[in-house]
């Protein structure tokens, strides 16, 4: 694999360190980490340990029940299992035009799960790291500091994520796993009254998303060289875009750069995903290492999400948010920007546009209409691709005669990311725990890297979990020399 | 003549029930607006109390209000803390013995068997699961049996010989092992007589007996118990054609 840091010649000499489970991340993780006498660090892994098997079980149910299903999944990203899954199912019945209100109103789902997702992220997960520094005193690293000390970024924050959650509610019945996309288009209208409740604060969300986009332009311009450098690893990048090649979150054809910006692909069709993405499995984690096929596993992993798709995309089709996409291109001069800590300010830049592109649904005639479904011939293969708050979700399914799902493959956003995040914890132990006695502040270094991926980690192992951290050190004879127990926000 | 008669009736809970003779304690409570939790009752068949959710007290002893006639004079206990406890066991009891994962089942929203855990306060199974493995039969262009949220009510058995004059269900085995099947020599639903026009297609109330390719096109909001708790829904409602009640 693709770092010296991956595998260790000699583990079983090496001090351990462990940290179980990465905290203010979704789902549960652990990072181990080897050290040799001198502290060197020799091996570096994000070990995803949870294990939930949807591709299996999902066979053998009907296919009408899948969007449903997939969805607990994740209580964060429901919604985009829900439309992925749909999406898929579309094709099983044969929607190959879905009405255009289906269309509007699962879109006004998908955008306001990314505004309520990238909300959460950033001002209840990432800001303390970035608001109060990496090794700050960890009472106060965590959301209850943040309304402490910056108190309207926080009631912003929180009050984006609840317009967000509002959409949901409205378009699928609920905040958190609704029922609104059946295959084929929706089971539910929106309403003339529903639709308005939703625009009267959209002043508000756009004017708070904007802030959002201009708070981390800023911490970025204050500390260029530690947001530039803070785990920076090279990749490709991997992401939908629409036809035309502008950002699209919900459908579009598939496009991929090299690490340079050069076009690897581009314009392949989502049904093709699995002439171009293979995946890779490992001893040490649940989660898959997925690669393009061309380049091998070596050399053809690569990055989704946020960072990857304001660079991978050629514009962005509100305008509030391309100026901010312009404003961020203009820092590397036309180079493509690695650094995680970009994920931040890529993650507040579709937090506008999300914001923008619902105050546009909403004023789309066709949210309001009748027609909700359709069918046509039916067909045995579903695809739904779809770009997930966190980065490209693929849900592939094979569903026979009698109506129930025979196959099922999910290749999830956090998945795409996954030797993308390991190499880039590797180069921040490098950076940072090299030779030095690891403390509660080093060891968040490293998670800070993680979280700047928002992972999903009960997604990419297709867990259920809180995110209580140990930290166990231990002696090159394997002996327990410390042990560090935190349940959620303190150490 | 009747009408000048004083109308029968029993106490329940401290209330006067009226009934006219025939009625069983059930459907007299029912008809007065007074719930009793129950799940194997359906008003169009002939009761056969196997369930036991609808289990009362008559004068001290305990009887399945369903099955049990109406006397005049009787004294019956119902909405008691004792009985819930055990209303609630029996539910946990088929919660734990079949395959019930409401948060993805078609019939969340409009089952009965939900609708009578929320009323009975359920938030557990509390027993351990038995997660039996229970294909379902998909064989049916129309229809799809998930037999893994089958309890066993014998409504579908009943309607269909007795509605439908077709006998496509049955019980088969005996204690933990008993079971729905259908009347084919091959053991599968597209080799009966069942059609969707069939009473048999609307009366259960779980999510056996699905027709296909409709799961989850009521939307949150619009489903049967949404608005309103089994036990007014029981009492205040026409019963729908789609479904149980």
């Amino acid at each position: 694999m693709p770092t010296s840091l991956d595998t260790a010649p000699n583990p079983e000499t090496l001090r351990r360190i462990v940290i179980e489970p990465v905290s203010r991340v979704e789902g549960h993780g652990k990072v181990t980490i080897l050290l040799d006498a001198e502290r060197k660090v020799q091996q570096v892994r994000l070990h995803i340990v949870e294990f939930r098997g949807f591709e299996r079980f999902i066979q053998g149910r009907p296919f009408w029940e899948v969007p449903v299903m997939v969805q607990r999944l994740c209580g964060i990203c429901p919604v985009s299992h829900h439309l992925a899954a749909s999406k898929a199912m579309d094709q099983i019945v044969g929607a190959t035009r879905v009405p255009a209100t289906a269309t509007a109103i699962r879109r006004l789902m998908h955008y306001g799960q990314i505004l309520q997702s990238h909300a959460l992220h950033f001002f209840h997960l990432a800001s303390p790291d970035l608001l109060f520094g990496f090794d700050s005193d960890p009472a106060k690293r965590n959301v209850v500091g943040v309304l402490a000390a910056h108190p309207d970024l926080a009631r912003h924050g929180i009050l984006l994520r609840k317009f967000g959650q509002e959409i949901i509610r409205i378009t699928a019945g609920k905040r958190v796993h609704g029922t609104g996309s059946i295959p084929g288009g929706v089971n539910k209208r929106v309403t003339p009254a529903e639709r308005d409740e939703l625009r009267a604060p959209l002043a508000d969300v756009v004017a708070w998303a904007e802030a959002g986009v201009r708070l981390v332009a800023d911490l970025f311009a204050a500390n260029r060289a530690l947001y530039e450098g803070f785990g920076t690893v090279r990749s490709s990048l991997l992401s939908l875009v629409a036809p035309d090649g502008a950002l699209d979150l919900y459908d579009g054809v598939l496009r991929a750069r090299d690490a340079d910006g050069g076009i690897l692909f581009d314009g392949v069709r989502c049904a093709d995903y699995g002439a171009r993405i293979h995946e890779n499995v490992r001893s040490w984690s649940y989660m898959k290492f997925p690669f393009f096929a061309e380049l091998g596993p070596e050399r053809g992993w690569y990055k989704v999400g946020p960072l990857a798709r304001i660079q991978n995309c050629d514009s962005i089709g509100t305008p509030r948010a391309e100026a901010a996409r312009q404003e961020f291109l203009a820092r590397t001069l036309g180079t493509i920007q690695h650094a995680p800590l970009a994920y931040h300010w890529a993650r507040m830049i579709e937090l506008l546009h999300a914001a923008e592109v619902i105050e546009r649904l909403l004023a789309d005639p066709a949210l309001v209409g009748d027609e909700l479904t359709a069918t046509g011939a039916r067909a045995t293969t579903g695809i739904g691709v779809i770009e997930a708050p966190r980065g490209t979700l693929i849900h592939h399914y094979e569903v026979d005669a009698d109506d129930l799902v025979t196959m099922c493959n999910l290749i999830v956003s956090t998945t795409h990311n996954n030797t993308a995040m390991n190499e880039a914890i590797r180069q921040v132990a490098r950076q940072y725990l090299d030779g030095r006695e690891p403390t509660e502040g080093l060891l968040n270094h490293i998670e800070v890297a993680i979280r700047a991926f928002d992972p999903c980690l009960s997604c990419a192992t297709h867990a259920l979990g809180k995110m209580p951290l140990a930290v166990e050190i231990v002696d090159a004879a394997g002996a327990l020399v410390t042990r560090l127990v935190r349940d959620g926000e303190s150490l | 003549m009747t009408d000048a008669s004083p109308p029968q009736t029993f106490q329940m809970d401290g209330h006067d029930v009226a009934f006219t003779p025939g009625q069983s304690i059930l459907t007299a409570a029912l008809a007065a607006g007074r719930y009793i939790p129950h799940l194997c009752f359906h008003p169009e068949f002939t009761a056969h109390g196997s369930c036991k959710v609808c289990t009362v007290k008559v004068n001290g002893q305990p009887h399945a209000s369903c099955t049990t006639p109406a006397r005049s004079g009787d004294v019956v206990e119902s909405d008691t803390d004792e009985l819930t406890q055990l209303r609630l066991n029996l539910v946990q009891f088929l919660f734990a013995e079949g395959n019930h994962f409401c948060p993805s089942c078609e019939k969340s929203g409009a089952c009965t068997l939900q609708g009578v855990a929320y009323e009975l306060g359920m938030t557990t199974e509390h027993y351990s699961p038995l997660f039996p493995d229970r294909p379902v039969d998909a064989s049916h262009p129309d229809v799809l049996l998930d037999f893994n949220r089958c309890i066993l009510c014998e409504l579908c058995i009943r309607a269909s010989a007795i509605h439908d004059q077709k006998h496509v269900f049955a019980l088969s085995g005996r204690g933990i092992t008993k079971h729905l099947i259908v009347n084919a020599e091959s053991g599968r639903l597209a080799d009966t007589a069942l059609a969707l026009s069939d009473k048999a297609m609307t009366v259960c109330p779980v999510g056996v007996i699905l027709r296909k390719r409709q799961g989850f096109a009521v939307p949150i909001g619009e489903r049967r118990y949404d608005h309103q708790p089994i036990s007014a829904v029981a009492v205040g409602h026409r019963p729908k054609e789609d479904g149980h009640e």
